[in-house]
């Protein structure tokens, strides 16, 4: 998709730059003059919403650690200081923390809508894989970041994660005392999540990069899944038609955000974090952040501890493989019925598991959680790979022009100049 | 004997290969700080042992102390619970051990609070075995600290401790 651009500096101060390095016609290019599909929907404005939410993290991070003091003795407090003394103190935490969870609910939101539409099959593996590695990248990012204010919720769940570690045969107590930095989650432990969790989010940024680059390389799927025949045909330049989506996107987007940071700012939280981390006294039930429940509650539903680990991080791996887990030649739910129920069956099994993940770990729930995660590795394990073989899809539109016209034909005064003739009116 | 013309290695393969060894060497010898650092300094590794006075403990009681900044349990067992401990078939624990093996002296089990799941701290005297209960994942432990039930792999472990006195324990 390169190769668009149709920037020609006037200007001598442009020109004599461009000369030097292109950096102005390769945002040209890549923002402006960028093909995009005709027929991309709202699901394809959260990729602009997550390079939104990656840099108010930044900016409000860099912020708070203007005032926070990354020592166990004080983080606590510093983090009420920030909250009752800071000018905007408050805000700033609480756009924070719930621009963590919205960050959260978009890549997640991003990652279905790949599913569903096919995205990750060729030739965009690399793509999602960088995508996989981003949503790690956050993981990390979000567990580290939820330590710092050093609440019972901070520190507990800082343990039994960390504690995780020591699940691997023979060398896990050493690992786990190598992340600790002692004989148990402290100071040391709270001092280098701090140093990384300050880190990690400019090393998603340059994945990010690496995720745009292959992104513009491959061009954007569509919900039709068909490639780009004709450029003229098929797509709009980015700007205004992408920009102007997007913005409207992150918009919607802001109301929602700012709906949690002004009228219900604590409601994703949990309330144990308002008390200082105490290490003589587990808190009686606990959990992590809700983004992390569907993989919290497939550690728990296995009763033997090493495979209660590997299936939790299996169940994130398996995203990798999903480009060869899928057999399928159709990329596009739209046109492949039975797969596009098993998907929502598989969207209501992982958003069961998150019900699942608070709950505590008794009697019936402990029965649900097996099955569901039974059903969520079937997805990916037996379903994808043999719905290619058996499914009868349907048939495909020749290309982008065709779809759209397929579904706005009459409507549309364009479709006299279009190539083919609307089939069916959608 | 198809092909196979061997040239004979040269003095510049020698040299190439031994300065991309040295070159590994050293490249390791960098890393190691950078990975070592992350270890327990020297005054966490300091404050290794803790003393206590057990005198003051009645029979039936469970006292946590903190010891390298984890909890330790000293429970003072009645009889009823020595004897529990004592009379299980020990080929049917998921950790085999005998109770004697992990005491020093019947009445005194100490034991390092930390459930070996996901490192919770058990709840004492609760449980269907009369000792621990984690409240986290749902881990049951016997009066002997062994695991009974639950995601936990193995016993509560036991720390080096030694009776300084009759009511003066060195932990650690
Ligand atoms: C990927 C982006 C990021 C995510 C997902 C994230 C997530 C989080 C979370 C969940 C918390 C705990 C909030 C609470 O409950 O109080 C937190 C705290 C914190 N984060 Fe971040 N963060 C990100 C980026 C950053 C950056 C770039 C910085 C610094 C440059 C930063 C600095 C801080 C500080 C100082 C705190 C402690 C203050 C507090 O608890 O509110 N964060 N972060
Ligand atoms: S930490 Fe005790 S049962 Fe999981």
């Amino acid at each position: 998709m390169h190769g668009h651009s149709t920037f020609e500096p006037k200007n001598g101060v442009v020109k004599w730059l461009e000369a030097r390095l292109p950096i102005l016609s390769f945002m040209h290019g890549s923002f402006v003059a960028y093909p995009t599909p005709k027929n991309l929907n709202y699901w394809w404005t959260f990729g602009a919403i997550l390079s939104f939410m990656l840099i108010a993290q930044i900016v409000t991070g860099v912020v708070l650690t203007m005032h926070y003091t990354p020592e166990s003795t004080l983080a606590f407090g510093s983090v009420e200081k920030i909250m009752r003394d800071v000018n905007w103190g408050w805000m700033l935490r609480y756009a924070h923390s719930n621009g963590a969870s919205m960050f959260f609910f978009a890549v997640y939101i991003h990652i279905f809508r790949g599913i569903y539409y096919g995205s990750y099959k060729a030739p965009r593996e690399v793509l999602w894989i960088l995508g996989v590695i981003i949503f790690l990248l956050m993981m990390a990012t979000g567990f580290m970041g939820y330590v710092l204010p050093w609440g019972q919720m901070s520190f507990w769940g800082a343990t039994v994660i960390t504690n995780l570690f020591s699940a691997i045969p023979f060398v896990g107590d050493e690992i786990t005392v190598w992340l600790w930095g002692g004989y148990s989650v402290d100071n040391p432990t709270l001092n280098r999540f701090f140093a990384l969790h300050y880190l990690l989010p400019f090393i998603i940024v340059a994945v990010v990069g690496l995720h745009v680059w292959a992104l513009h390389v491959c061009g954007q799927n569509n919900p039709d899944g068909v490639e780009i025949k004709d450029i003229a045909k098929d797509t709009v330049p980015f700007t205004p038609h992408a920009t102007m989506k997007d913005s409207l996107g992150i918009v919607f987007f802001l109301l929602l955000y700012c709906w949690f940071i002004f009228y219900v700012p604590n409601y994703l939280g949990d309330a144990d974090n308002y008390i200082p981390a105490n290490p003589m006294k587990t808190p009686p039930h606990i959990v992590p952040e809700w983004y992390f429940l569907p993989f919290y509650a497939i550690l728990r539903s296995i009763p033997d501890k090493l495979m209660g680990v590997i299936a939790m991080f299996a169940a994130i791996a398996v995203l990798a493989f999903l480009p060869w887990l899928d057999t399928s030649k159709v990329r596009s739910a739209k046109y492949r019925p039975i797969y596009k129920i098993f998907f929502w069956i598989f969207v209501v099994c992982a958003v069961g598991l998150g019900y699942l993940g608070a709950m505590p770990p008794e009697g019936g729930f402990v029965l649900a959680s097996r099955i569901l995660a039974v059903a969520y590795f079937a997805f990916f394990l037996i379903v994808l790979p043999l719905l290619g073989l058996f499914e009868k899809t349907k048939p495909v539109p020749a290309s982008i022009a065709d779809a759209v016209l397929a579904k706005h034909g009459s409507a549309s005064s364009v479709a006299a100049s279009a190539a083919s003739a609307p089939q069916t009116k959608g | 004997m198809a092909s196979a013309t061997t040239v004979e290695p040269t003095r510049r393969d020698f040299l190439f290969i031994a300065t991309g060894a040295v070159a590994a060497v050293g490249a390791a010898a960098v890393v190691w700080p950078l990975i070592n650092q992350m270890s327990p300094d020297a005054s966490t590794l300091a404050l290794a042992s803790t003393e206590v006075d057990i005198g003051a403990i009645p029979e039936g009681q469970i006292i946590t102390i903190k010891w390298r900044g984890k909890p330790v349990f000293i429970s003072h067992r009645t009889e009823k619970e020595i004897k529990e401990a004592e009379d299980v078939n020990i080929a049917t624990l998921p950790d085999p051990q005998t109770d004697a093996a992990r005491v020093q002296k019947p009445q005194w089990l100490i034991v390092i609070g930390v459930c070996t799941h996901l490192g919770c701290i058990p709840l004492g005297h609760q449980g269907e075995y009369g000792g621990w209960f984690c409240p986290c994942h749902g881990s049951v432990y016997d009066t002997s600290g062994r695991i009974r039930k639950g995601p936990a792999p193995r016993n509560l472990a036991v720390p080096q401790y030694t009776f300084l006195t009759d009511t003066k324990v060195k932990i650690g």
